[in-house]
Formats: C-alpha cells, sequence, structure tokens
C-alpha cells in the first residue's frame, strides 16, 4: 500500500531547508535506510535548490509543493513550481564539472546536476498548466 | 554560522559547530572561514564532524575557502560524516582535499 505526504512552502532558502527536513524526517518515519535517506536528501536538495535560485527568476517568488510516493521498491519525489519552463524545455545535462585545473579554477558550483542524476534511477519533466514537475525516483531495497 | 577556532601543532584548527552546510548557510559559512582564517599557520584543518548534511552549495563554499587560504596554505578535512563524505566522493572533490577519518587523524599527521 503507497503511502503519500505532500508539503508546500514559497521559494526560499530557509523555507527550503524546513520542506527538505520535512521529507526527511518523514522518510526515515517508515524506517528507510539512512544512507538511502541520505542519498535522497541530497538529490532532493539539490532539485529544490535549483528552483529557489532559478525558477523564479525576474518574477515574483512563487511556491514550491513536494508530493512524495512510497512504495515498497520505490519512492518518487514530485517537486512543483510556477515560474517559467525549463531554457528550450530540457533539463540540464549534468555533467561532472572538471576539477582537474590549478587550485584558482576549481569549480564552486555546477554539481547539483550531476548529483541528481547520479542518485535517482529515473527523473522525468512534464509542464502542465503554467508549471515545472519535476518527478525523482530512487529505489528502495527491500527490508531483509 | 558558527564555527570555532584553536591552534595545535602548528596548524589551525577550524570547527564547524551546525548541522547544515547548505544553500542558506554557504555564504555566511564563506565569510566566516575568511575571517577566521584571514592569517594564521599554512594548514588550516576544517572538522566536519558535527556536520550531518551539505548540499553543492556548502561544497562550493568549501572550495571557496580553500581558494581564499592562497596557493601557500592549505585546508585539510576532518572528520566528514558518511553523507558529507559521498558527497566528496562523488564529485571527485576528495582528488582535492585530503580527508582525515578523525580530527585526531588530521592533526597527528601535522608531524609526519
Amino acid at each position: 500500500m503507497p503511502d503519500t505526504f505532500a508539503c508546500s512552502f514559497t521559494a526560499t532558502e530557509l523555507e527550503a531547508r524546513s520542506g527538505i527536513s520535512f521529507v526527511v524526517e518523514r522518510l526515515r518515519d517508515f524506517d528507510l535506510p539512512e544512507d538511502r535517506v541520505g542519498d535522497i536528501q541530497i538529490a532532493l536538495a539539490e532539485a529544490v535548490n535549483n528552483v529557489v535560485e532559478h525558477a523564479y527568476k525576474g518574477v515574483p517568488t512563487g511556491d514550491v509543493r513536494i508530493r512524495c510516493n512510497l512504495s515498497s521498491e520505490q519512492l518518487w519525489i514530485r517537486i512543483s513550481d510556477a515560474g517559467p519552463p525549463f531554457p528550450d524545455g530540457e533539463l540540464p545535462a549534468g555533467e561532472l564539472a572538471d576539477v582537474s585545473g590549478p587550485l584558482e579554477d576549481l569549480p564552486e558550483g555546477g554539481f547539483g546536476w550531476f548529483l541528481i542524476r547520479e542518485l535517482t534511477s529515473r527523473i522525468l519533466y512534464e509542464r502542465t498548466d503554467g508549471a515545472n514537475q519535476l518527478s525523482l525516483c530512487f529505489q528502495i531495497e527491500p527490508q531483509t | 554560522m558558527s564555527l570555532t577556532s584553536t591552534k595545535a601543532d602548528g596548524a589551525q584548527i577550524v570547527t564547524v559547530n551546525a548541522e547544515r552546510i547548505d544553500a542558506a548557510m554557504a555564504i555566511q559559512f564563506k565569510e566566516d572561514m575568511r575571517a577566521e582564517t584571514e592569517s594564521g599557520p599554512e594548514r588550516v584543518i576544517l572538522d566536519l564532524s558535527a556536520v550531518q548534511f551539505i548540499d553543492s552549495s556548502g561544497l562550493g563554499a568549501i572550495v571557496a575557502a580553500m581558494k581564499q587560504l592562497g596557493s601557500g596554505r592549505r585546508l585539510d578535512l576532518a572528520g566528514p560524516t558518511p553523507m558529507v563524505e559521498k558527497v566528496f566522493r562523488l564529485t571527485r572533490m576528495d582528488t582535492i582535499f585530503k580527508l582525515y577519518g578523525s580530527l585526531n587523524e588530521a592533526v597527528s599527521a601535522t608531524n609526519s
């Protein structure tokens, strides 16, 4: 029997932290293994931070909605915002930033989409009714 | 952001007294690191043992903190929790920073 839970908050860094923590606490309530919760928290935080930093750029800040659907095999997290669509309607490729150069050239950002792609098993993006809907899927190891 | 700083065996130890270095914290962390490490020993050890979560903004802030030190000094990391260690490993930043399992390990490495 799948469990569903949701939250919504204003797209600011501090509100995002509360929203992410809410989801993480619920996942712990379901006794997911701590390393799995850790992976989910990383990917979720990157996706939500992207909304806070980019989705409402140049337009008044709006809400972020998170809806989670947890079954015994997988967790789907859908993150929605009412900002403009992704450029060209496509998600960033998320290639790993180059860390091989000299110290002063080391990247201080650009890791977000790499981490999201690395830690999820599927990603869906839909633009519907003026909203971005990004869905992240995580496999859940069955309890043994 | 709460950072505390001590000196041991010729290195400066900066301890992060926060559970998260995240997007809401990153700029403050970078500024506080600048203030703490403006002058001092060549080697700075950042004690991360209290940090339970870091995101890419926090990672970027640690990279920025190392750059701020300049070329004559270095930033080593001590006591990363499994989650923090994983973010460094996935982004290959574990090839840039020296990660020590504990603060003691990092400090003893000063003398070797």
